[in-house]
């Protein structure tokens, strides 16, 4: 699916890209601005947004770069 | 418009603004992608075939995520907090088999023959009347199943969300209508895939810290037998009469009617999954495709039955004591709501509640928003196509250009976004309709499945036998459900057993109308006149020439895939006998 148009895992990067982006910063909001204790979730100490999300944005990079669309010259 | 939205005031979750960027980012890019496919959706192969130039990647995946709706996702979750892990044999042995089967023995003549669709298939292998029964069945049962999943999606939107009813409906389904009538089946895949992804980066964390908080799969097995019962945690040990285990079934239920038949038949003559396997680029493609379906689908069961077993294990009120989860039919009585029950079904959502904070939440909400547009999708497109090229084109308007099926594809799918709504809101006024309509659909896929089978595998079998054995078998299921429902008692004569449930109802009504069906092929055969074999090139195993893999690399061989597949499958039964 790359050739004569963009691949639909160029979309699944910017997904993961923006969603990861997202997700990681609103745990690192979290980590500067911690809830109140009843507002938390299970397991809150381990701070699952921070790591999921950027885990979410490197595998989002890699595809957006991967397979960002190429201009022929020719 | 932001007050309609949360006309409703009670919910399972509160989003945060991150949580509801999320989402709206979601319908955004699924909007972008329909706009940008639009300008590849030019040709009929391009509308309803996807060019047929899908990768065995990108075609596996669809295939399996147009299964994978978010009701599927917490349907299933439910029923693993019901009966234990017993729902595993929904992924497992409900849908491994069959898959292979399609992949190596089915999928040469669906592609050897170059059809569109599966009631395509049946045209040219039995003829105009069978293509017709098939077609019109299929298209007609295809937009009310549409339809009835949309309510659900909206109804679960209100539980969870607390989002208005009517929003959820008309935002969900104006969003498909455009990507789908924009872009085709290239379109509907492309979410598919995007879809697929959501849902694994949504889900997976949920068993992670679940299985973080109890300690490992040993330690959770040890709070279930506690919790509930052992029996929650074998798969095979617990069948060998119905009253030992949970969801009152046995092990012939579940190889014979739910293994041989009932998947069977789904996975392999379904057009909403096959017409995904059929947009694949060549015949290797299209075998890899459902390999690599099965490979992911044994892993779903991690992110689905899971979620619903740490339920039992782990879901306390703030007391600290344990939750029971409740029948949908007790939990919406006023008795219920003021008590502050919750359903099975919820036990997905009350799961992603309980780890996920703002932003995964919002992912986790995304996946299953995404579950249920993809679904709907599925289903559309195979309505289209199937209205299209087997209703329209054949007994309508025969002979008119490519680009007039074109424009009817999509006007076809605008009109079966409309009569989805339509029985969305049939339903709504009266929710029974729902379970009728789940059960006509089970009507069609048995009997579908002994017809093609017969029409692949045995050329002898003649029009005359497809088309009646076709209409017997459908029309014995329809006779047995009618039986049972007029008069609960039958269900020991159809189940082979008083102690018998709706689901074992279900694998023994389609064992019975299967055979019968197969019978009735076989004795109508054996009274009229066979096709020639030159009739028959291309679509029977003996008079089709299907091309050769011995000269392929070992690991370039979708046999080779199929073992490993099937290895695995035998020692995760194994495990969790």
């Amino acid at each position: 699916m790359h050739e004569g148009g963009i691949s639909i895992w160029f979309f699944v990067g910017i997904c993961l890209l923006v969603v990861g982006a997202l997700i990681c910063g609103a745990g690192v909001y979290q980590l500067v601005s911690p809830p109140p204790v009843d507002q938390r979730v299970v397991l809150y100490n381990l701070h699952a947004p921070v790591w999921w999300g950027a885990l979410l944005l490197v595998l989002g990079i890699f595809y957006t770069v991967h397979f960002r669309p190429v201009h022929k010259t020719e | 418009m932001f007050a309609f939205v949360l006309a409703e005031p009670s919910r399972l979750v509160h989003l945060a603004p991150v949580d509801v960027v999320i989402i709206a980012f979601y319908f955004a890019l699924v909007l972008a992608i329909g706009f940008y496919l639009k300008r590849r959706a030019g040709t009929g192969e391009d509308f309803f075939m996807a060019g047929r130039e899908m990768t065995a990647w990108i075609a596996g995946l669809a295939f399996l995520s147009a299964n994978l709706g978010a009701l599927e996702l917490m349907g299933w979750a439910g029923s693993a907090y019901q009966y234990g892990i017993l729902a595993t044999h929904w992924y497992w042995i409900g849908a491994i088999p069959a898959m292979l089967f399609l992949a190596l023995v089915m999928m040469p003549f669906y592609y050897i023959s170059k059809t569109h669709s599966v009631p395509g298939y049946l045209k040219l292998r039995f003829g105009e009347p069978s293509r017709a029964l098939s077609a019109i069945s299929f298209a007609f049962m295809t937009v009310l199943m549409s339809g009835v999943n949309m309510y659900a999606m909206a109804k679960v939107m209100q539980i969870v969300l607390g989002w208005n009813i009517h929003f959820s409906i008309w935002v969900a389904s104006i969003t498909v209508a455009i990507y789908v009538a924009l872009g085709g089946l290239r379109s509907a895949i492309f979410n598919e895939v995007l879809q697929f992804v959501l849902i694994w980066a949504g889900a997976l964390l949920i068993p992670i810290m679940g299985l973080i908080e109890t300690g490992g799969w040993t330690n959770l097995k040890a709070q279930i037998a506690h919790n509930a019962s052992a029996e929650y945690t074998h798969l095979w040990s617990t069948l060998g009469s119905y009253q030992n285990n949970p969801m009152g079934i046995n092990w012939i239920g579940i190889v014979f009617g739910l293994c041989c038949v009932i998947s069977a038949g789904y996975w392999t003559t379904d057009f909403l999954v096959v017409q995904r396997v059929l947009s694949a680029k060549d015949l290797r493609a299209a075998k890899m495709a459902p390999i690599i379906g099965a490979a992911f689908k044994m892993a779903v069961p991690f992110i689905v039955i899971l979620p619903g077993l740490l339920g039992l294990a782990v879901l306390r009120d703030h007391s600290g004591a344990l939750i029971k989860l409740v029948p949908e039919s007790v939990a919406t009585t006023p008795s219920g709501i003021a008590a502050g029950l919750h359903s099975y079904n919820d036990v997905l959502p009350l799961m992603l509640a309980r780890y996920c904070g703002p932003g995964l939440l919002g992912l986790g909400m995304t996946a299953l928003i995404a579950g249920f547009m993809s679904g709907m999708a599925g289903n559309v497109t195979a309505f289209s196509t199937v209205w299209t090229y087997d209703i329209y084109r054949a007994l309508i308007k025969k002979d008119a250009a490519d680009h007039h099926y074109v424009n009817m594809g999509r006007y076809s799918t605008v009109v079966g976004v409309i009569v989805s709504i339509g029985t969305a809101y049939l339903v709504m006024r009266s929710a029974s309709i729902m379970d009728y309509v789940q059960a006509l659909f089970s009507f069609f896929i048995a009997p579908l499945f002994g017809t093609i089978i017969l029409g692949m595998l045995w050329k002898r079998a003649t029009d005359a036998g497809g088309f009646w054995g076709l209409l017997t078998g459908t029309a014995s299921s329809i006779a047995m459900w009618f039986w049972v429902y007029r008069d609960p008692s039958a269900l020991r004569y159809v189940a082979l057993s008083p102690h018998a449930k709706a689901l074992a109802e279900d694998m023994y009504r389609a064992l019975w109308s299967c055979l019968i069906c197969v019978i009735v092929t076989v004795v109508v055969t054996f009274m009229t006149k066979p096709r020639t074999d030159a009739q028959l090139v291309g679509l029977v195993y003996g008079a089709t020439d299907i091309p050769h893999e011995a000269d392929m690399p070992l690991y370039q061989r979708p046999a080779f895939w199929a073992a490993i597949v099937a290895v695995v499958f035998v020692i995760l039964n194994i495990i969790f006998w």
